[in-house]
This record gives C-alpha cells, structure tokens and sequence, in this order.
C-alpha cells in the first residue's frame, strides 16, 4: 500500500533488532516508508527531536508524529494499518494477553541471558548465561508449541507479534553463535524453534531486512575494537 | 469468552504490592466483582506457582481459570475483555501508542528508582534521589494541565502510576524526598485520583506501606 511521501518515515539503524522489528511490521503491512539510517556513533536532530526520553532507535514518524519502543511501534503498525495484511496481534483478548506476555519475556529474560553470553569476561561467566539462554530457549519453545497451534509460527500461519520480537535477535543470535563456538538455536535441545528461525528469516517480510550475519560479525568487531 | 462474564475471577496479590493495585483499579474501574486472594511471598500457593511458572510473582488474574500475568498485561486484558464500559485506552491507535509508552517508562523506571531511595545510603542514595527526582518531573511534563495523563478519561498511565504515591510518606521519611515538592504539578493529579473510588478502594494507607518498608529495611539489615 503506496504511503504518501513522507507519511511514514522509520528512524533507525541496520545492525539494530530493534529497529528491524519496525521494518518487518511495516513489511508484513506493505506499508512504504522512508528509512532514515542513523549515522553510527551520532544521533541526528531528528532523533533526538522525535524521542527526547530515550534518544533511541527506532522511531516511526507518522505524519510527523513520532512513536517509540519497538513493540509498541509494531503494536501500532498492527492498529493503524488494521486493513492491510494480516493481523500482527490476535483477536482474542487472551491470547493477546499471552503474546504480549512472551515479547515481554523475551526481552527481559531471553535477550539478557544471549547478550551476557557476548559480554562475559570468563569461561565460567560464559557458561552461566549459556544455560541461561538455553533454559529460556526451552520455556519459548513451549510457548511455541501452544501459541502455533501445530502452524508456522508463534502468530499461527503468519508472523506475529511474538515472532517478531524472537524474529528479530536471530540475526545476532547467529553473530553469538558462531563467536562463542556453539548452537543456541538446537535443533536437539528446541526442535520446533531451530526450524522457526529458519523459516522466519526466509520470510518475503524479513529477508530483505534482516542483516546479513559477516556484517554482523564486522559490525561487532568493530565495537569491540573501540 | 462472552462479553461481561465475570464468573471465575481470581486475583492473586499481594497487599502492598503496587503492580497488584494496578489490577485493582482497573476491575473496580470496570465494575467487575472478582476474589482477592492475598498470597504469602514468603510461602507461594500451589495455585500461584501453577498459574505463573516462568515469573513465580504475583499479580496474576485468572478468568475462567485462564491466568494473564504481568500487571500492565493484566490492565489491558481487563480493558479489551470488557469492551462494553469504561474504556482505559484511548479509541485513537496513536494515543493509545503514547499510553502504551508512558505506562511502560512507570514500569522501567519508578518501581526500581524509588526502591533505591530507601534501600541505599549516603552517596548512593544521593544518586538515586536525582534520578527520582528526573523521572518525577518527566512525568510532571507529560501530565502538563491535563486532568489525566491521557486528557479527561483516567486511564493505562493513570494506572501505572497512581499506586506508586502511595509510597512517597515512605521515600520521604527514608530519603528526605518530597515527591509533591519536587513536582508540584503532580499533587491536584494524585488529588483527582484518589477521589475515585477505585482508586481509594486500591491503595493502601500510606503509614502501613511506611511500616512495611521499614520490616522490610529490618530483614535487609539496613539502618
């Protein structure tokens, strides 16, 4: 669905998850936008104009109006473009209630417990955040099995909110993975999710954006020689 | 689920807790009868570690025997499952956007930021008083002079926050912060709150929330 020039613009920044998470949710609506790549180590006017509390990215400007925080952009992507697509969050107020209840877990538990994994100075702290990222890699992988109802994905047929919110670490997940010399996404310790990420990431809405994991690789290489 | 059936409503809390009040109000809001059962953190009930495995913490409300967790969670469950009354977001995609944030920067910041002020001493807590004080007059700026933070319907951030000024006699006494002082503009909005019954009905007694927190700085080990 052709947007207006300059009607949607997205603020963001390719290496981000977050910011993918907006861009798979404006996919997912065909909705055209602007996007409005930060240059790194600099926030522009704009940025720091359209979100004054965090200075972060992503930030979806819609005719001008600005919306922060990654989940409830792609909230507001599901409610404003309600007709196009298909619906991001589910109908039933339940089940609305356990998708916003996993996003929610996945970025306090899951992305903690995979970031530690990068961060840890020693083998043992390492370890520790390893089997915590695999324990919570189980519980999801529970999740998916009675969200997915047997289907593709967390959201059922099509990507929906919780996909979109595990979706979008995996591009990092691979970086981690291959840099700590393990698998996080098993296919003997969480089946369902090893074939999930998979299929997620070949997805029309994500693969365009999803970034490619050696720019991943140089992108953290160069962070860490900062 | 059918519109306005309430029967096999359970809410699992815990008296002090602000993140429970929250539930409160919102039911109240809505007029649904429910069963408050106050739980023993010391000592969780079967039916509490049943109905919140991963977190294992209260609030949880469970509807037909269905548990949602996770307070703001919880709130918009009870607005999207009674549609019919008393709406606690806005109609507007956008507005309600700007809800959803404002409630979830309460949820970062309020709860961890004024435990500091009464877990922490000295140079520590001088720090966590000017970051208390930053949020206060961040939120101080969003409210401007509008009756509620999402205009004239008390709503999600109104929630969000109210059960917290429940706990400023305690940051007060404890750190020597005084949250109407520091961001005057809150005090008529704390003032309409309380004037609506779910919200008078939801909150403790300051005094008690004081005796709490000092048991608490007992079992803590701080002075």
């Amino acid at each position: 669905m052709a947007a207006a020039a300059g009607e949607v613009r997205l603020i963001g920044g390719w290496p981000s998850p977050f910011v993918l998470r907006a861009r798979v949710a404006l996919n997912l609506k065909g909705v055209e936008y602007e996007f409005l790549q930060e240059k790194f180590g600099e926030k522009s006017e704009l940025l720091l104009r359209s979100n004054p509390v965090y200075k972060k990215v992503p930030v979806l400007l819609h005719h001008d109006k600005p919306v922060c925080e990654s989940m409830i952009i792609v909230e507001y992507v599901d409610a404003a473009w309600a007709k196009s697509g298909q619906a991001i969050l589910p109908a039933d107020p339940y089940e609305r209630a356990l998708h916003r209840f996993w996003a929610v877990y996945i970025d306090d538990k899951w992305f903690p417990s995979m970031f530690g994994i990068a961060k840890a100075q020693t083998e043992e702290a390492k370890a520790e955040s390893v089997e915590q990222a695999w324990a919570a890699l189980k519980l999801l992988e529970e999740a998916f099995e009675k969200l997915s109802k047997g289907k593709a994905f967390f959201g059922g047929g099509t990507i929906g909110y919780v996909d979109i919110a595990l979706g979008a670490y995996l591009g990092w997940a691979k970086v981690i993975e291959q840099m700590a010399g393990l698998k996080l996404f098993d296919e003997e310790k969480t089946p369902l999710l090893a074939v999930w990420a998979e299929r997620f990431c070949a997805h029309e809405a994500v693969k365009e954006v999803m970034p490619e994991t050696e720019k991943l690789m140089e992108f953290a290489k160069m962070l860490r020689g900062k | 689920m059918a519109e306005g059936e309430n029967k096999g409503l359970v809410l699992l809390d815990f008296w002090v807790s602000p993140f429970g009040q929250r539930c409160r109000i919102a039911l109240a809001e809505k007029g649904v009868e429910y069963e408050y059962r106050e739980e023993n953190l010391r000592d969780k009930s079967p039916l509490l570690l049943k109905s919140n495995p991963v977190h294992k913490k209260i609030p949880v409300l469970i509807h037909d025997g269905k548990p949602v967790c996770e307070s703001l969670i919880i709130v918009q469950y009870i607005d999207e499952a009674w549609p019919d009354r008393a709406p606690l977001l806005p109609a507007d995609s956008y507005a309600r956007a700007q809800a959803r944030f404002w409630a979830d920067l309460v949820d970062k910041k309020m709860y961890e930021s004024g435990t500091k002020l009464w877990k922490l001493k000295g140079e520590a807590q001088e720090e966590a008083k000017k970051e208390f004080i930053e949020i206060l007059k961040l939120l101080e700026g969003e409210l401007g002079d509008k009756k509620y933070f999402g205009g004239d319907t008390f709503g999600l951030v109104d929630i969000a926050l109210v059960p917290f000024t429940a706990w400023f006699y305690s940051y007060e006494a404890c750190a020597n912060l005084s949250a109407e002082k520091e961001a005057p503009k809150l005090v008529p909005w704390v003032k309409r709150c309380r004037e609506r019954e779910s919200v008078s009905k939801s909150l403790p007694d300051p005094l008690k929330v004081y005796e709490f927190v000092c048991f608490l700085k007992k079992v803590y080990g701080i002075e």
